[in-house]
């Protein structure tokens, strides 16, 4: 916001209210925070139920833990773990990047992250789906 | 990128030290912040032995003291003496406050004084606070209202209405909490900050006004309002005892009501 060079030269004149109102307000930025939130609360029943599992298929066989993933509830709960866990990763880091980026560097890592989390999410749901064929080929025991 | 450190014009060095009158008794140092756009210095830390007993309590008796009797240079603002003009707002030992509601003796040790954080320095302890004042000024705050007032009469306001501006109407806009918040730090050109927004807020929720649709639009925006992440500075910093978080909390809540 000092707009004062060492060499004073003036190199903008436009009035302090052009600057404080910017392009305007974007008129979003309701379902960023709002999503944010509603993942954040939907992810602790989730998380605590997948910690759950995990403790339980402790040890157990592999055979056991695809057959465990094939059920459609229990895939149901894990895709829906991996959604909204990577969606709920992306608006958090796209928060930390607004803080702490700026520049010509601010749109390519937004970007970034949004691919990022889309490949990773796909990927974890692909998984899970996999797990479900996998345990629909397998005998039954 | 974000700055983590000082540009090198910005580093602050050790400065001056002015000791304790001969006889004095009950001495307390300042170490305060000195820069002049006079020469091209690096900012200093002056240190003020000063005799509490020739003072009055608060941090603003001693500032005025070192002004009229020790060093006649140092510049800061105030006014009123009393918190009510938002002049003298400062970061004393690591806090923005008000200079003439702090006494001295809430400081431990050394007072530690410096202008109000990640504003432009005009000298010494006085920022440059055209930009946040222009962003208030943005926000438009003074009623609007297309139904004509009564003739011969103020607009009318029922108990309850005018209840929900306490905590509101109170702010002196020393902005003590908007140079407290890191969003500010980071996105002030675009954060719109605590002070700004508990002003808007102050006219979204008075009942008189007619354009609360417009200014919720005018805050809709990720960073203007959204750069908001609940960090809380403002509330724990402001010397009116106000709470701007909350502010910020029921504009989000409305936004999001009228979008549900």
């Amino acid at each position: 916001m000092n707009d004062m060079s060492s060499d004073l030269r003036v190199r903008t004149m436009r009035s302090q209210l052009s600057r404080a109102q910017g392009l305007g307000a974007a008129g979003s930025g309701v379902s960023h925070w709002w999503t944010e939130r509603v993942t954040a609360i939907a992810l602790v029943p989730l998380s605590g139920w997948f910690v759950v599992q995990v403790f339980r298929l402790a040890g157990s066989e592999h055979a056991t833990v695809v057959r465990w993933g094939g059920k459609p509830v229990n895939a149901t709960m894990l895709i829906a773990l991996m959604v909204l866990t990577f969606r709920h990763m992306q608006l958090g880091l796209e928060v930390i990047v607004d803080d702490y980026v700026h520049g010509r560097a601010h749109l390519p890592v937004r970007l970034a992250i949004k691919v990022g989390a889309l490949l990773l999410g796909l990927f974890a749901v692909l998984a899970v789906i996999r797990l479900m064929f996998a345990s629909a080929r397998a005998p039954a025991a | 990128m974000v700055e983590f450190t000082l540009p090198r014009n910005s580093k602050v060095g050790k400065g001056k030290t002015y000791p304790a009158p001969a006889g004095a008794t009950n001495v307390k140092a300042f170490g305060i912040y000195r820069w002049s756009p006079d020469d091209d210095s690096n900012p200093v830390v002056d240190t003020y032995e000063l005799d509490l007993d020739k003072m009055g309590p608060m941090v603003l008796d001693a500032l005025i003291h070192i002004k009229n009797e020790v060093d006649p240079t140092l510049t800061f603002r105030r006014s009123c003496r009393e918190g009510i003009c938002g002049s003298c707002a400062m970061n004393i030992d690591g806090e923005n406050t008000l200079a003439c509601l702090k006494p001295i003796r809430d400081v431990k040790k050394a007072v530690a004084i410096s202008p109000l954080p990640h504003m432009p320095v005009v000298k010494d302890l006085v920022p440059d606070l055209n930009g946040a004042y222009a962003q208030l000024a943005s926000i438009e705050p003074w009623m609007k209202s297309d139904t004509a007032p009564p003739p011969d009469a103020e607009r009318r306001q029922s108990e309850e209405e005018r209840a929900k501006l306490d905590g509101m109407w109170e702010c002196i806009l020393c902005f003590c909490c908007t140079t407290s918040c890191p969003s500010y730090w980071w996105n002030g050109d675009r954060y719109l900050g605590p002070a700004t927004l508990l002003a808007a807020y102050r006219w979204i929720a008075d009942s008189r006004d007619e354009a609360k649709g417009a200014r919720l639009d005018a805050l809709e925006d990720p960073l203007k309002l959204y750069a908001c992440r609940t960090i809380m500075n403002c509330t724990q910093t402001c010397p009116k005892g106000l709470n701007p978080a909350k502010a910020i909390a029921e504009i989000k809540k409305l936004q999001l009501e009228r979008k549900v």
